[in-house]
């Protein structure tokens, strides 16, 4: 909750906030394009890079007001939606490394500063993800695949049997999670082959995701735009081939998923162990 | 083998450029948790804001549904993989419960290390 640099050098009540990296030549749609507050996002150029931001004013967008507005769901709806949209608009111009929400410079000079700061790593995420597309597949549980268990005559009486019934449905229950799982696993493997890149996140909570079941893959794959036609066809085989899974495919979006620093491992998949 | 087709839907490809993604959800996903960080001159903690905490809390009931059915890769994770208790019965918590019991300890991982970057799940509207 503080501010690391010297009072900024240029209208101090206005910063700059950024929506993402990309290369001088994918600048194409960028004029007009309306940023955070509606006014049109302005480039920012330094060691060959090009960062795209919006100037916004620090009473909304200063430490404090992030802190107070983030809490506010709709505010940050609204601007969740803002920045996608303008990183979303310069995805489909070219290859773009978006930033992470909230991520506000005091001036353009300080913005360069971290583009010059950064240049190796931008540079590289940029050529890797030149004329490519992040694509979204979520697996949704269908249940009812498991037919019910016969009641079959036993000892015990009503009670037992009630026990009896009860066990065989937690049984078919069970059944359904662990084949939804293991449809999972092969469905995200199997699209992961047709990807340059995998990710497996955690998936969405029902009430985020607002689907009568759960989510069993929530999956992003960096595909080859030559390959996106493909990569939408083998979702769909994969459907038909996992009625257990309901698939849901998005995209492209911005290549968000793949992006953020994790030096330690590749972006594939850390396979699940089972 | 049943020949039940999968719903398959695309937001994307066949709608026209500027289509705005009906699900908040996949939003907020990837601009709270995904996308690159760069240091700005604003610091703003997200794991200071109460909604985060709102998030991390959703995450906690996503672990628990998702392991339900079999799910337990982040368990591997060091930012979730430091859980005591044993896994929960299968079947509905109360998600104020499950917080509850958790919050101290979700906390206090928190301030350890930034977010998760994959681990969680956010707030419907």
């Amino acid at each position: 909750m503080r501010s690391t640099v010297e009072p900024p050098t240029d209208a101090g009540d206005t910063g700059r906030w950024l929506h993402g990296v990309l290369r001088e030549a994918d600048l194409g749609l960028l004029s007009g394009l309306p940023g955070m507050t509606g006014e049109p996002v302005r480039p920012v150029r330094a060691a060959g890079l090009v960062a795209v931001v919006s100037a916004v004013p620090l009473t909304e967008y200063g430490e404090e007001a992030l802190h107070r507005n983030l809490e506010d769901l709709a505010w940050l709806e609204r601007v969740a939606r803002a920045h996608h949209r303008v990183v979303d608009a310069l995805a489909r111009a070219g290859a773009v490394v978006p930033a992470r929400l909230a991520t506000v410079h005091h001036d353009d000079g300080r913005v360069a500063a971290s583009l010059t700061e950064r240049r190796a790593e931008l540079a590289a995420l940029l050529d890797r993800l030149t004329g490519r597309g992040e694509w979204g597949v979520k697996g949704y549980v269908v249940p009812g695949a498991v037919p019910q268990a016969e009641e079959t005559a036993g000892p015990g009486g009503a009670g037992a049997a009630y026990l009896r019934r009860r066990r065989a449905q937690l049984t078919a229950r069970e059944d359904v999670q662990r084949n939804a799982a293991a449809a999972a696993a092969a469905v995200h493997e199997a699209l992961s082959r047709h990807a340059v890149a995998a990710r497996r996140h955690a998936p969405q909570d029902r009430r985020l995701s607002g689907a009568p079941t759960a989510m069993a893959l929530n999956g992003a794959y960096l595909v080859d735009a030559t390959a996106a036609a493909g990569f939408a066809g083998l979702v769909e085989t994969l459907g038909a081939r996992h009625p257990e899974l309901r698939l849901e495919l998005t995209g492209p979006w911005p290549p968000y998923s793949f992006v953020a620093e994790r030096p330690a491992e590749p972006a594939r998949v850390r396979e699940p162990a089972w | 083998m049943t020949s039940t087709p999968s719903v398959v839907q695309n937001s994307g490809q066949v709608l026209p450029a500027g289509h705005e993604p009906a699900n908040l959800g996949d939003i907020l996903e990837r601009v709270l948790d995904r996308g690159i960080v760069i240091a700005g001159d604003i610091r703003v903690s997200l794991l200071d804001i109460e909604l985060l905490t709102l998030k991390l809390r959703l995450v906690i009931a996503s672990v628990d549904t998702a392991r339900q059915i079999g799910i337990d890769w982040w368990e591997h994770d060091p930012w979730l993989s430091s859980r005591a208790r044993p896994p929960v019965e299968p079947g509905p918590r109360d998600p104020e419960e499950v917080e509850a019991e958790r919050r101290p300890r979700v906390a206090a991982r928190a301030r350890r290390r930034d977010v998760g970057r994959e681990e969680w799940d956010e707030i419907d509207g």
